[in-house]
């Protein structure tokens, strides 16, 4: 069973839903993001999303946009973000790791060797936000040869008749990406989850996530109960942002604000 | 429109999936992936309605002013002493160039497919002019999105768009040009999916735009196929065209794919000089990679990260290209070349004193070459370019770039 497969089943037997945090590789700095790494799971994260930073993420608000760049700026590389997976794999073997990115810095390192090495790394999922299913061929071959679960995006506008389409090929768990916008801008309503997760799980038996617009511990709490999994990202980041001084360097304390909000998240998911 | 395409054409692409060869496709998130779904069901019944093709027709004759003349510029010719030059002249369109083209068609799509809002994303500010003409003749709301470099380098432009009713929002993530114009936008249309529509300017981004923006510009190369019979009884030898997305070449070329004896020259922007690594030519400089949508050469580094482009146009100066270029230039059926700042500039300078015509710094580029080609020629051979805009939108610029203060 994968690592991601284990968790859920884990959290179901405890009858509650995952908590899954953000943080972008690099930022703002390899040591400080590799630190808050180390720190949410002890902190209440069920689950890790690490954000590959490109120049390009057309699908992220200003919030992480100005993380990529930050993550850009001190040098991350996927190399070195496989890396920090690695070194993280030494302490946690039980804390599934997803990497989120676009498809570029992919297709540049090669899918297959790429594939290969986040799966040597112990990288568990990838998330590829510009890679839809019609062009999943380019990566899905080799994500399943090296067991990494291939997690696909749903989004209020992909109708019932696509939502087949869509979850064809899919594993590990399933994002639903609550709003029609970019990340860290509105928050989805409770009845606009309540009739879109009953929508998805007529098709499939995997869990759900919910992400996109999800920040307060209050709006995980509820996530993680309407659904499988609750996302938090941009307000994490918006954290770690109102703690860097003026050159974007990682003041005192910076991880420990960011560990603070993951274990007020962690405690509302797990009410 | 175009007469049947045979199996063995280059013209009949792309497959169903949008694809040129390796090249194209349709790489977006999962929230645009019904949107641009529907765009192509919805101009693929365009395509097919008669009442549409006659509809666009009646604008392009009466408002955009088509056909466009060919002019032969014979004291140019002459000052070259080699072929004949042949201008296309699209910079006499409404709204002074080829962007016209494309508007006009998409936003009848726009109308036809009931979206009450337009979005754009523009370099030089030829298209977003163009779009906010459109929308102003339609009385739909525009909103332009312009890298903040742009908007300053393109004040008159700006100035245009927002007398035309259209809202210009200036992007300053990345370098503030095109690219991060076109993310900005994609963004928008991910947060407005329900009633906008994402009017794309270039034969790039995810199918059918590459297609769709192909087919509207092939005017182009149709009228002047039909007017260079008129004139010379023959095919030119050479068509020229400069390149930053690509429209206004793929435009010009299309229609001329399957004629073998016609050379086909592209040209991208060399910037300071392509071993300077300043520059805006993903053919010469590139390697294929993802963006905006679509699988084409990008300008990129080791990691896959996409590098700022440099053009003293701003039109174009862009890491990408359209994808139906990319194979184009893999199968080797149009030669890409490239022209740098500075000999845009003169032959901008040339081009007004020999001909009386201010040509835009993008056509500058197309220009420049043929200044080179053109006396290496015959004089009974003929070199077609796309005079694809006008250059009143550039006198700031080049007069900064002249040393001269207006």
């Amino acid at each position: 069973m994968s690592r991601i497969a284990a968790r859920f089943a884990a959290l179901k037997s405890q009858g509650r839903g995952a908590l899954i945090t953000f943080l972008e590789a690099y930022d703002p700095d390899q040591a400080t993001s590799a630190a808050l790494l180390r720190g949410m799971p002890g902190a209440g994260a069920d689950l890790i999303e690490i954000g590959v930073p490109f120049t390009d993420p057309m699908a992220d608000g200003p919030i992480i946009q100005a993380a990529a760049k930050r993550g850009l700026a001190a040098g991350a590389k996927l190399a070195g973000v496989l890396a920090m997976v690695r070194d993280f794999r030494e302490a946690d073997e039980a804390t599934p790791i997803v990497l989120m990115g676009y498809l570029n810095p992919i297709l540049s390192y090669g899918p297959e060797r790429f594939c290969a090495d986040a799966a040597r790394a112990g990288v568990d999922g990838l998330i590829i936000v510009d890679l839809p299913t019609e062009e999943a061929d380019l990566l899905l071959p080799f994500s399943t040869a090296n067991g990494l679960d291939f997690i696909r995006l749903i989004a209020p506008t992909t109708d019932n008749a696509r939502l087949p389409h869509v979850l064809n090929g899919s594993s590990g768990f399933v994002y639903y990406v609550s709003i029609t916008g970019v990340t860290g801008t509105v928050t989805a309503s409770v009845e606009h989850l309540q009739a879109a997760i009953p929508r998805i799980r007529k098709v499939t038996d995997l869990p759900i996530a919910i992400g996109f617009g999800v920040r307060t511990p209050q709006q995980a709490g509820s996530a993680a109960r309407i659904a499988d999994a609750a996302v938090v990202a941009s307000a994490l980041i918006d954290t770690l942002s109102a703690h860097l001084d003026a050159e974007g360097k990682a003041l005192a304390g910076a991880v420990e604000a960011v560990l603070d909000q993951v274990r007020g998240l962690a405690a509302a998911v797990r009410r | 429109m175009n007469k049947p395409i045979g199996l063995n054409s280059l013209r009949s692409g792309p497959s169903d999936r949008g694809r040129f060869g390796d090249f194209g496709g349709r790489f977006v998130a999962e929230t645009l992936m019904p949107l641009i779904l529907e765009v192509e069901r919805a101009y693929n019944e365009a395509k097919a309605d008669p009442a549409f093709e006659a509809e666009l027709a009646q604008y392009l004759t009466h408002y955009i002013g088509r056909p466009s003349p060919l002019w032969f510029a014979e004291r140019l010719t002459k000052h070259l002493g080699g072929a004949k030059v042949y201008f296309k002249r699209d910079e006499l369109n409404h709204t002074g160039s080829h962007k016209a083209n494309n508007c006009m068609g998409q936003i009848l799509l726009a109308r036809r497919m009931g979206k009450t809002r337009i979005i754009a994303e523009t370099g030089a500010g030829q298209h977003g002019v163009a779009t906010a003409t459109m929308c102003a003749l339609f009385g739909l709301p525009c909103t332009v999105y312009m890298g903040a470099t742009d908007v300053e380098r393109q004040a008159p432009n700006v100035f245009r768009m927002k007398l035309l009713g259209a809202e210009v929002k200036p992007v300053t993530s990345g370098a503030g040009t095109l690219k991060d114009a076109m993310n900005e936008a994609m963004r928008d249309w991910v947060a407005n999916v329900s009633d906008t529509y994402y009017l794309i300017g270039t034969v790039a981004g995810p199918h059918p735009y590459p297609m769709m923006v192909r087919d509207f510009q092939s005017v182009i190369g149709e009228e002047a196929k039909v007017q260079m019979q008129q004139a010379e009884g023959r095919l030119p030898d050479v068509a020229v065209a400069c390149i930053g997305g690509g429209s206004n070449a793929m435009g010009l070329f299309h229609p001329f794919l399957d004629d073998t004896s016609v050379r086909l020259i592209g040209v991208e922007a060399g910037g300071h000089g392509i071993e300077t690594g300043q520059h805006a030519a993903s053919l010469t400089g590139g390697r294929p990679g993802v963006l905006h949508g679509n699988r084409t050469y990008l300008l990129q580094d080791d990691d896959g990260q996409i590098i700022e482009a440099h053009s003293i146009s701003a039109g174009l100066d862009y890491p990408g290209i359209g994808p139906e270029h990319s194979w184009l230039h893999d199968i080797g059926r149009v030669e890409y070349v490239s022209a740098t700042d500075q000999e845009a500039l003169a032959a901008f300078q040339l081009c007004t004193r020999t001909e009386g015509i201010i040509p835009a710094l993008e056509p500058a580029h197309a220009l420049a070459y043929v200044t080179k080609l053109a006396p290496a020629l015959p004089a009974d051979q003929i070199i077609l370019m796309n005079l694809c805009g006008r250059g009143d939108k550039d006198i700031f610029a080049v007069a900064q770039h002249l040393g001269v203060k207006l």
